[in-house]
């Protein structure tokens, strides 16, 4: 491993994304669109809407960092630069955590707008306040960022890479408890939901729109968090592979 | 004599059920110019991906500058420029001369003058993605250069590419070959024989011959490479 090589892939990303302003524009935007949207979809029930907003911030990041970083790897070995990367001395995992740097931190920058947005713009009462949630979100978004490069090393088209979206993700956005409260699903889900990643990400979000002190669950939450991001990247890493 | 850049024993390579190498045996010498030639579809591109170490040969063993191909001691030696134009179409010619020569530990003041050398001077700041084909070639091949390998492998560089720029890279390539690097170069265009020290005929995943231009020639008492390809494909083997 080498700082020097992750930091120069992660600026060599940022640059990317730079000259690429619509793409930047979106991952800001879209989700701060979607929250606002939520406060109309629950124009009359503003109780409901109080509840399920925070927790739209521990789901909308992870989902949107996944499916962007799912099919960038994609574009490195379509166009050939993964083939030149891999016989250069860059390891494997240098290439995976630049990615995973520069995406976290445009993740860092999309959480704070949405952070703002919930607590400022739309008012939902946090008891927790805005750095718990904050915080949430880019953990959440780091954790979509780990799930994306993980997969878009398994996908040989970027036709496959979004298909892994309804198999990796959207399981995940209904056994979480945002739909239905988790301990009323099959007890079998109950226990599936357990080992999904994104339950912690939306149980944190719920605990700081509650609990006015940061618990040691919310603790515990943050670190299943990035324990899992950090074990996901670690086998994405392992499975790109250097020769054919 | 020295050891060989490349040496390749009895290597096969298969994708599923269709051969792309049919036990091709080889033996490359430093600082030559070697002109790998074969139609489309001979089998040149897996040829150099398994020298480059991208691709792992089904069967046989392949040496590189003295260590097994794909090697981990190989990384930054070898000089690699791909078929397709691998650079970042969304970075500019200086920011991508900048990610590879940081990842290979070239100092950045040493920049201009592998631009000046592929002739990029006039667009450093301009995006990959805008280059003209021949422009994004050359800034390929200029990432190939980076670090001063002791082996460039290069994948059809002067495809596509106008005469006049066709000879600037082959006078590119000479100056390499002049301090000591061994180049191995793929095209399916004949008349780049001329250029070369050494060629390999290739097709259908089978080497034809191994030999110098002149001696190719001579041998199968023709006047150009062309037609010694087709006298050696014709002729009983």
């Amino acid at each position: 491993m080498s700082l020097r090589r992750i930091v120069a892939t992660a600026s060599r990303v940022w640059c990317q994304l730079l000259h690429d302003s619509r793409t930047l524009g979106l991952i800001f935007f879209v989700p701060c669109a979607l929250l606002v949207l939520m406060k109309f979809v629950f124009e009359n029930q503003r109780a409901t809407f109080n509840e399920i907003e925070p927790l739209m911030l521990g789901t909308f990041p992870l989902t949107i960092m996944f499916l962007i970083t799912s099919i960038t790897t994609l574009r490195e070995r379509t166009t050939g630069t993964l083939d030149r990367l891999m016989t250069m001395p860059i390891a494997k995992l240098d290439f995976i955590l630049g990615y995973a740097l520069a995406f976290t931190l445009v993740a860092a920058i999309q959480a704070a707008l949405a952070t703002w947005l919930v607590i400022g713009l739309l008012a939902v009462p946090v008891a927790g306040g805005a750095l718990p949630m904050l915080i949430g979100a880019i953990l959440g978004a780091f954790l979509g960022t780990a799930l994306g490069l993980f997969v878009s090393a398994f996908a040989r088209t970027e036709f496959q890479a979004v298909q892994f979206l309804p198999v990796v993700i959207i399981p995940q956005l209904m056994t979480c408890g945002l739909f239905v409260a988790r301990d009323r699903m099959a007890s079998w889900l109950y226990y599936f939901s357990d080992f999904m990643p994104m339950t912690y990400s939306v149980d944190a979000m719920k605990r700081v729109r509650i609990e006015s002190s940061w618990s040691s669950t919310l603790t515990h939450d943050f670190v299943v968090v990035v324990g899992v991001a950090i074990g996901v990247l670690v086998l994405g890493a392992i499975t790109i592979r250097r020769r054919d | 004599m020295s050891e060989p850049a490349v040496r390749l024993h009895h290597v096969s390579a298969h994708y599923g059920t269709t051969t792309a190498l049919k036990d091709v045996s080889l033996s490359i010498s430093s600082g030559t110019i070697i002109g790998l030639l074969g139609p489309s579809g001979a089998g040149k591109t897996t040829l150099l991906r398994i020298i480059v170490g991208c691709l792992r040969p089904s069967n046989g063993q392949v040496t590189v500058l003295g260590q097994p191909a794909g090697h981990r001691k190989l990384r930054g030696k070898v000089g690699y420029m791909t078929q397709a134009v691998s650079v970042y179409a969304d970075l500019t010619v200086r920011q991508n001369l900048r990610y590879f020569a940081t990842i290979l530990g070239v100092s950045w003041s040493r920049l201009p003058g592998y631009m000046a050398e592929v002739d990029l001077t006039n667009q450093a700041n301009q995006l990959a993605g805008t280059l003209s084909g021949g422009q994004k070639s050359r800034l390929s091949l200029a990432i190939a250069l980076l670090g001063d390998p002791e082996l460039l492998v290069l994948d059809e560089p002067t495809v596509g590419v106008d005469p006049v720029l066709r000879l600037q890279l082959w006078d590119i390539f000479r100056h390499q070959a002049a301090m000591g690097v061994t180049i191995i170069v793929s095209s399916h265009v004949m008349d780049e024989a001329a250029h070369c020290d050494e060629l390999l005929l290739i097709r259908h995943g089978r080497l034809l011959a191994h030999d110098t231009p002149t001696s190719l020639c001579n041998r199968t008492h023709v006047l150009t490479v062309e037609d010694a390809f087709l006298a050696l494909v014709k002729a009983p083997r």
